[in-house]
C-alpha cells in the first residue's frame, strides 16, 4: 500500500497536496483496494463552498457506496471531468490522474488544521486492520 | 476479504470488474468451498427428499441436477438449493453455507418423519469435501485439458463421476453465473492439486485467473438469480420470487409446505420480483425504496452496477400489479428506473 510521504492525510482516506493557497485531493491507495473498482463519483460543483470534515460528494463501487468529505474549508476551484468517462483512473493512479477535486483554502492560506501525517496516517490504516 | 456466513472469502483478487468480464468472455475459477454439501442416500432416499423440498428429487435420472427449494410448512423459503441424482440412491445437495445447518436439520428431521420408500440418511460432507468451480465460454476447454471425462457429454444441469487432475470427483456442467460452466465436487485434501491445475488452464493460454464473491454476485445479477437473504428468505414463498415452476404441485405425495403453496398458488403472489436498469448512474442498492410516482410500492433486493450493460440495475419486489413509471429512492433522491424482462443478460442472446 502506497503512502507518498510529500502528502497529508485525513481520517475518511483521503488525501491533500497543498500547493500555496489550492488544496488537491483524492482518495487514498488503502480507501481503493478497500473500496473495489470505482464505477462513479459524484464530486462538488466548481463554485460551491465545501467544510472540512462535511460531505461534498460519494464515491460509488461495485459493493457499495461512500460519502466524500472535504479536508478543507474554501471553495471549490476545479473538478477532474477524466473521472466522468473512466472512474477507473481512481483505482488506477489513486494519486495521479485519479485526483478529484480542487479547493482554494480559506482562511487566508493558513495550512488546514487535524490532516495526518504519512507516518499517522498509516498507523490508522494498520490499526484499522 | 470479508466474512461470509463465518468464512474468510476472497471478496476479489485484483479488479472483480476484470474477474466478472473474465466470466463472460474467457473463464475463471470460484473456490465454493464453503458451500453446503448434503448427502442422502438409502433405498428411500428420493422419497424422503420428494417429502422434504418442494421439486420432485425422485423423478430426476441418474446424473441430473435440478435447482430447488426446502420450505418451511408456511411456504416460506429456508434454502434454495441444487440436488445431484449420483446413483439410483444416492442425491448431493448443495446449501447455501449460510444455511448449511438449517438444511441438515430439517433433511435429518423430514427423513425421520417421513421416509415411506425405506432407508434414507442424511450426511453432512461439507468437513470432507470441496467445491470448486470454473465458469465461461472457455470452461469446457479449460476443463477438458485437466480431466477425463468427456465434456460434451455432459448436459447442462448434469454431472458425472470423472477425474481431475487425477483426483476422483463429481463433474456438474452447473453455476451460478449466467454462463456455461462447471461445479467440481471433490475431497478436501485434493482441492489444492485441483485448483492448481486448472489454473494453468489449456495448452497455448495464459491460465484461468480466480475470482471472488464481488464477482460472483454481479454475474447472478445479470443472469437474474435470486440470492437468498436477498431476494429469498423464510417471509416470501418461490411464487413472488416468480420461481413457481419449482413448486411441483403436480408431484403424487405430500411434502412440507404444500397446503401452504397450494393457496398461494390459487390466491398469486403478493408481490412481485422485477428487474430495473437505472437511468442515472447511481446504483440503486439492497433495501432501497421503489416508487410508482410518489408512492412507495417496494424495495431494492438487489442492485450492483453491471460491468456487461454498463450501467446499474437491480432486483426488485413490487406490490403485484404495480405498474410503473418506477423510480428508486437513492439516498433522498427519486432516481428513474426502467422496468426490464428478467435476465438481464442472457448468453444464448448475448446479452
Amino acid at each position: 500500500m502506497s503512502v507518498p510521504a510529500e502528502l497529508r492525510y485525513t481520517q475518511e482516506h483521503e488525501w491533500v497536496a497543498i500547493d500555496d493557497d489550492v488544496a488537491s485531493i483524492g482518495i487514498t491507495d488503502y480507501a481503493t483496494q478497500a473500496l473495489g473498482d470505482v464505477v462513479y463519483v459524484s464530486l462538488p460543483e466548481v463554485g460551491t463552498t465545501v467544510t472540512a470534515g462535511e460531505p461534498c460528494g460519494e464515491v460509488e463501487s461495485t459493493k457499495s457506496v461512500s460519502e466524500l468529505y472535504s479536508p478543507v474549508d474554501g471553495e471549490v476551484v476545479e473538478v477532474n471531468e477524466e473521472l466522468d468517462d473512466d472512474p477507473g483512473l481512481i483505482n488506477a493512479e489513486p494519486y495521479g490522474l485519479g485526483w478529484m477535486f480542487r479547493v482554494r483554502v480559506a482562511a487566508g492560506g493558513a495550512a488546514p488544521t487535524g490532516l495526518l501525517s504519512p507516518a499517522e496516517y498509516e498507523e490508522l490504516t494498520q490499526s484499522a486492520g | 476479504m470479508t466474512e461470509f456466513a463465518g468464512w474468510r472469502m476472497p471478496l476479489r483478487y485484483g479488479s472483480e470488474i476484470a474477474e466478472h468480464r473474465a466470466v463472460r468472455t474467457d473463464a475463471a475459477l470460484f473456490d465454493l468451498s464453503h458451500m453446503g454439501q448434503i448427502a442422502v442416500t438409502g433405498a428411500g432416499a428420493g422419497a424422503a427428499l420428494d417429502y422434504a423440498v418442494c421439486g420432485w428429487p425422485s423423478a430426476l435420472a441418474v446424473g441430473r441436477a435440478r435447482y430447488t427449494m426446502l420450505c418451511a410448512p408456511d411456504g416460506g423459503i429456508l434454502d434454495d438449493l441444487v440436488i445431484y441424482r449420483q446413483a439410483e440412491d444416492r442425491f448431493l445437495v448443495v446449501a447455501n453455507a449460510a444455511n448449511t445447518a438449517v438444511v441438515l436439520a430439517e433433511l435429518k428431521v423430514r427423513a425421520a418423519l417421513n421416509s415411506p420408500g425405506g432407508e434414507a440418511v442424511v450426511t453432512d460432507e461439507w468437513p470432507t469435501r470441496g467445491l470448486i468451480s470454473i465458469q465461461g465460454p472457455n470452461a469446457a476447454d479449460d476443463l477438458s485439458a485437466h480431466t477425463d471425462l468427456p465434456l460434451d457429454g455432459v448436459r447442462y444441469y448434469a454431472g458425472a463421476y470423472g477425474t481431475v487432475a487425477g483426483h476422483p470427483a463429481w463433474i456438474a456442467r452447473t453455476g451460478y453465473t449466467g454462463e456455461d460452466g462447471f461445479e467440481i465436487m471433490c475431497e478436501a485434501g485434493d482441492c489444492e492439486a485441483i485448483w492448481t491445475a486448472l489454473s494453468a488452464g489449456r495448452p497455448g493460454t495464459s491460465g484461468v485467473a480466480p475470482a471472488g464473491l464481488a464477482a460472483r454476485d454481479t454475474l447472478r445479477l445479470e443472469a437474474g438469480m435470486p440470492l437468498y437473504g436477498n431476494e429469498l428468505g423464510p417471509d416470501v414463498t418461490p411464487y413472488e420470487a416468480g420461481l413457481g415452476r419449482v413448486v411441483r404441485l403436480d408431484k403424487p405425495t405430500d411434502f412440507v409446505g404444500r397446503e401452504a403453496l397450494a393457496a398461494r398458488a390459487a390466491q398469486g403472489p403478493r408481490q412481485t420480483l422485477i428487474g430495473l436498469v437505472a437511468k442515472s448512474r447511481r446504483v440503486p442498492r439492497h433495501g432501497y425504496p421503489v416508487l410508482a410516482g410518489t408512492t412507495g410500492v417496494g424495495v431494492v433486493t438487489s442492485g450492483a452496477p453491471s460491468p456487461t450493460l454498463g450501467m446499474p440495475i437491480a432486483m426488485a419486489y413490487v406490490t403485484a400489479g404495480a405498474t410503473g413509471p418506477f423510480g428508486i429512492d437513492v439516498r433522498g433522491n427519486i432516481e428513474p428506473a426502467q422496468l426490464t424482462e428478467l435476465p438481464f443478460y442472457d448468453r444464448r442472446k448475448g446479452r
